[in-house]
């Protein structure tokens, strides 16, 4: 097209110059009305009701952007473009449609590292192009994209991996790991400073993107499954980085405000993930907390015992209670028993109670995790109570079902300043008149730190699977 | 374009985007992280130009490749999140949800 406009004879010049003024006019137009209804998409997730209509819109934002795109003067071939739209679409469609929301966690991660793939890849052949011929502005704008992007890459597919089960679960540490990272890290972020400073060495950038992707696994190894909420917001966070920088580095503002909207929404959640767990972003990154055995652990099962129910036992508790609370964790999810704990519920409520769910914030692998597998068996989202909705509840509440759930539940964190977990908030579920525990074993939780709950004098456990133990619990409560 | 004009539109938008997401209720925490991926999907935008403007081989590929990438985040992303927010949509046998919603977007402001 520019060749054509090259060519053309004199006189035409002026008028094929404003043609491409106005396509760049009517490109911009595509890119402003996808932003503003990617932010009222956004908006629109404050009220639950209204937020599906919201973004049909901000895909419809996507679409206009996208067609928007396509009259792009510098575009003269769309094979190529032809056919990643078709690929994308064959393996984005199933990714969408067909994942069950069990399997949400690693979905989300898997997704974070396409993105980033993306942003690393417009950012590495942006710096072959230009060659040597970098401004110093634009070689910023690329670093920092390749960097985030890399990291993000790496770091993605470690997280879905551990949460896919395909690489352990358990922190993977070493002596002399944090120096390690910090150590690569600085290397890395010195030769982005090098390069800012003189753009032309393509050895060094390429080195830089081969150091990001080792840190991205890196990163992730130490971090253990408990804390994955933290980690896919903050890789969540990264991945928008990347999409900014690579605005910046092609001067793009639509990409630039998406990745500013993605960046903030990542680092928000990755924020409120470990204030619910008590603990800093560094403590979580560097921490792999559960490596070292503690002393409270030490202090447990000793003399004291457990109290174990049965089912009927426990069926009767439920069909004469008024008040019953849930409270859901990881186990829940691993059991995939949702929809019989959703059954149970109901029979409970034609019983005469009223049955709700606690979700505390870390509960399962990622922000939210809990509220979507109860939604995904019809529990009405108005059942569903935060932390801090709930916590005062507890007093009230005749029975209290806990389904998998360990760390956050446990009073040491209110109690014991020697254990790991103290500070945590937690669900009060020890100040119900009666405690049932659903739970294979006497396993110790994430943390590796005895649970005190276990102990109390009003809590009782009800060993076994937690779907096997729900559908047995159905059977009997219809009984009495 | 002026990079310090790039630098006022990140920074807006990052105001604007901690502002809102502040008020999105735990209970959407899930889809929030799906939508924001979907609309980074965005950065398909960048990977058209690469893989349509004929700067070489390589960079027609690593732009076919960011397309497929791109796509899938932009087809999957929008289509899960519609899946998930259509759970969320039910309303309550008794009616009366607004009173709730606005409990639950006050919780998430903390």
């Amino acid at each position: 097209m520019l060749a054509l406009f090259l060519q053309l004879p004199e006189g035409a010049a002026p008028a094929a110059a404003a043609s491409v003024g106005l396509r760049e006019g009517l490109i911009q137009a595509t890119y402003l009305a996808a932003s503003v209804l990617f932010i009222l998409g956004l908006y629109s997730l404050t009220k639950p009701a209204r937020a599906q209509r919201g973004m049909q819109l901000a895909a419809l934002g996507m679409l206009v952007a996208i067609v928007g795109t396509l009259v792009n003067h510098q575009i003269v071939r769309y094979e190529w473009i032809a056919g990643g739209l078709l690929l994308g679409a064959a393996i984005g469609y199933p990714l969408g449609m067909f994942v069950p929301m069990t399997a949400m966690p690693q979905r989300i991660a898997i997704s974070h590292m396409f993105g980033a793939l993306a942003a690393t890849l417009v950012g590495v052949a942006e710096f072959g192009i230009l060659g040597g011929q970098v401004p110093h502005s634009t070689m910023a704008a690329l670093g920092f994209e390749v960097m985030f992007g890399a990291l993000t890459i790496t770091g993605s597919f470690m997280a879905f991996g551990k949460l896919q089960g395909f690489v352990t679960g358990t922190p993977v540490t070493w002596r002399g790991q944090n120096a390690m990272n910090l150590t690569l890290f600085a290397a890395t972020f010195g030769i982005f400073v090098y390069l800012v400073a003189s753009p032309g060495h393509p050895a060094l950038f390429y080195a830089m993107v081969a150091m990001s992707l080792a840190i991205g696994v890196l990163m992730v190894l130490p971090i253990g499954g408990a804390d994955m909420p933290v980690v896919v917001s903050l890789l969540n966070s990264y991945a928008g980085l990347a999409a900014a920088a690579t605005g910046f580095a092609i001067g793009n503002t639509v990409l630039i405000i998406c990745g500013a909207l993605d960046g903030a929404s990542g680092f928000l959640l990755s924020v409120l993930m470990s204030k619910a767990m008590n603990r800093s972003f560094g403590n979580v990154l560097f921490g792999a907390f559960g490596a070292a055995p503690t002393a409270s652990a030490a202090v447990g099962a000793g003399d004291r015992t457990v109290r174990s129910v049965t089912a009927e036992d426990v069926a009767v508790q439920l069909a004469y209670a008024r008040e019953v609370i849930v409270v859901p964790g990881y186990g829940m999810a691993v059991a995939q028993c949702q929809h019989q704990v959703r059954e149970l519920a109901t029979l409970v409520e034609k019983k005469g109670g009223t049955v709700r769910y606690a979700i505390h914030p870390v509960a399962g692998r990622m922000p939210g995790h809990m509220n979507v597998l109860l939604a995904e068996a019809n529990v009405p989202y108005d059942r569903l109570y935060d932390l801090e909705e709930i916590n005062d509840k507890f007093e009230q509440a005749d029975v209290v079902l806990v389904i998998g759930a360990n760390d956050v539940v446990n009073p040491a964190a209110r109690t014991d300043p020697s254990s790991p977990i103290f500070g945590m908030p937690i669900l009060n579920v020890d100040q119900a008149k009666s405690i049932v525990v659903l739970k294979r074993s006497m396993a110790a939780g994430y943390s590796g730190v005895e649970n005190e709950l276990f102990y109390h004098e009003r809590c009782a456990m009800l060993f076994g699977d937690a779907k096997t133990s729900v559908q047995t619990l159905i059977g009997s409560v219809k009984e009495v | 374009m002026l990079i310090i004009t790039l630098l006022f539109v990140f920074i807006l938008a990052g105001f604007v985007g901690y502002f809102v997401i502040t008020r999105v209720p735990p209970l959407l925490h899930t889809p929030l992280m799906s939508a924001t991926n979907a609309i980074s999907g965005i950065s398909l935008v960048g990977s058209l130009v690469l893989a349509g403007s004929d700067r070489g081989d390589v960079a027609t590929w690593l732009g076919f490749i960011a397309v497929t990438a791109a796509t899938i985040n932009v087809v999957g992303g929008f289509l899960i999140t519609d899946r998930m927010l259509k759970m969320f949509k039910q309303r309550l046998p008794g009616g009366g949800d607004g009173g709730r919603d606005a409990a639950k977007t006050g919780a998430g402001g903390r």
